[in-house]
């Protein structure tokens, strides 16, 4: 085992494989050896601090290859099957396929009322891929990571402890705040193509309160724009965070089962699993669903 | 979990899916899906129509077949009352082809009874004559007295 204690081994299991730049004259301790940069450098992070010291210049490379590989696969089979879809009898994979666009459309139908090619795709890709993110999840925890670590290890000369792999996106904040940050760039585009620029200016400064007053409308005007830039700010930051909060919930305690358990982490991670299954599709679920309603609120009128 | 420019990387991975799935994925099987749902509506309502002339052609069947029936009897009706009228028509003949005939023979008969009484009526006015001839033997001039005679005849 790559850590000395349950408590290194946590840690070592939720941090991820960073690649990013570090600052010249940094002095770090990797591979084996200490080292002075004397240029800015990008490279991979050794620890948990480097990958700090990285600042914004740094890249979650599993989880970017992770989320980008599941997407493609989920864009293949899609693909596929688009290319397949005839209006005659279709067959199994086609059954399946068709079954999932046809749930997705008829949430999208349900709560998004205006017209638009993006939403219903939007909504599928949101729903397939954040539950094929999820579903890393249920790989055991140490399958992947120190399948990893062991190439790292032996072909590469790196330090056990250095190779960090996480194999669920979603349990990267970075992951599923940039999506629901996309979401809501979605929101204002619509809003602005809905009601205009002055609409969208409106839409945060003359609500919750209206006053028919004009002096009391422009006084009121800083109070609302406080307000709704909250509420516009809070819409994906509680998209994101309650997806990355409930996966990384979910991802810890397998952590902590196979931790405590070790080899037997099954018999703990078992259990856990087939009720994880629910709150991964759940949460994708609900991850489509509240963007689908944002978006609908931005092109309904009040 | 420190935030980083992975927030970049993850959204053009979301454009570019999103975008490949707007262009190649959901146009073509919801146009299918779409084609499939008017196929199987075309589908029903010809059901439909089917059914609605299944049942006209029944109603029209039927409307034949009393038609056809009516008209086969009406035509017994007519060839009965024809045979009826020949019937009558045949016994009207033979009565009056029959009183005809009667009447014929009448005829005949009394036309004969009249000769046979002219005859006879002239044998008796010749046995008359010869029988007064005898009794008056030569005495009764036969001229001066034929014209008494002839009326004599007459009056038989």
């Amino acid at each position: 085992m790559a850590a000395n204690s349950a408590g290194e081994y946590i840690k070592h299991h939720l941090g991820n494989l960073t690649y990013g730049k570090l600052p010249e004259g940094y002095v770090r301790e990797c591979h084996g050896h200490a080292e002075t940069l004397t240029e800015s450098t990008w490279t991979f992070a050794c620890n948990g601090n480097e990958a700090k010291d990285m600042g914004f210049a740094a890249f979650h490379v599993d989880s970017l290859a992770w989320s980008g590989g599941l997407g493609i696969i989920m864009c293949l089979v899609f693909w596929l099957a688009a290319r397949k879809a005839t209006a005659g009898v279709p067959t199994g994979f086609m059954n399946f396929i068709e079954t999932i666009i046809e749930f997705i459309d008829t949430q999208v139908r349900d709560s998004f009322h205006g017209k638009s090619k993006l939403i219903a795709p939007l909504s599928l890709v949101i729903f397939c891929w954040v539950f094929l993110m999820n579903l890393m999840d249920l790989i055991p925890v140490d399958f992947i990571p120190k399948t990893f670590e062991l190439i790292m290890v032996n072909f590469f000369g790196w330090s056990a402890h250095e190779a960090y792999f996480k194999i669920v996106p979603s349990t990267d904040p970075n992951i599923t705040l940039s999506m629901s940050f996309c979401v809501m760039l979605l929101v204002i585009f619509f809003t602005i193509k809905t009601k205009g620029v002055g609409g969208f200016i409106g839409t945060l400064a003359l609500h919750p309160f209206e006053a028919s007053n004009p002096v009391i409308k422009v006084l009121l005007i800083p109070v609302n724009l406080l307000l709704e830039t909250i509420g516009l700010l809070a819409k994906p930051v509680s998209l994101g965070l309650r997806l990355f909060g409930n996966m990384y919930a979910g991802e810890f305690v397998f952590i902590l089962v196979a931790a405590m358990m070790g080899t037997w982490q099954f018999i703990g991670a078992w259990p856990w699993a087939v009720f994880h299954i629910l709150v991964i599709t759940l949460q994708a679920f609900i991850f489509m669903v509240l963007t689908i309603v944002y978006l609908s609120m931005a092109v309904e009128d009040h | 979990m420190n935030i980083n420019a992975t927030l970049i990387g993850q959204a053009i991975w979301f454009a570019l899916f999103v975008f490949f799935c707007m262009k190649f994925v959901w146009p073509p099987i919801s146009r299918a899906l779409e084609e499939r749902k008017q196929k199987i509506a075309e589908g029903l309502s010809a059901a439909d129509r089917a059914e609605r002339d299944l049942e006209l052609a029944q109603e029209k069947a039927t409307a034949n077949l009393k038609e056809a029936k009516e008209k086969a009897a009406e035509i017994i009706d007519q060839a009965n009352r024809r045979a009826n009228q020949i019937v009558e028509e045949a016994k009207d003949a033979a009565r009056t082809e029959g009183e005809r005939l009667v009447a014929k023979a009448h005829s005949e008969i009394d036309q004969e009874v009249n000769q046979a009484r002219e005859q006879l009526r002239k044998e008796v006015a010749a046995l008359a004559l010869s029988g007064a001839e005898k009794v008056l033997a030569g005495e009764v001039n036969q001229d001066a007295h034929k014209q008494m005679l002839e009326q004599l005849a007459a009056e038989l």
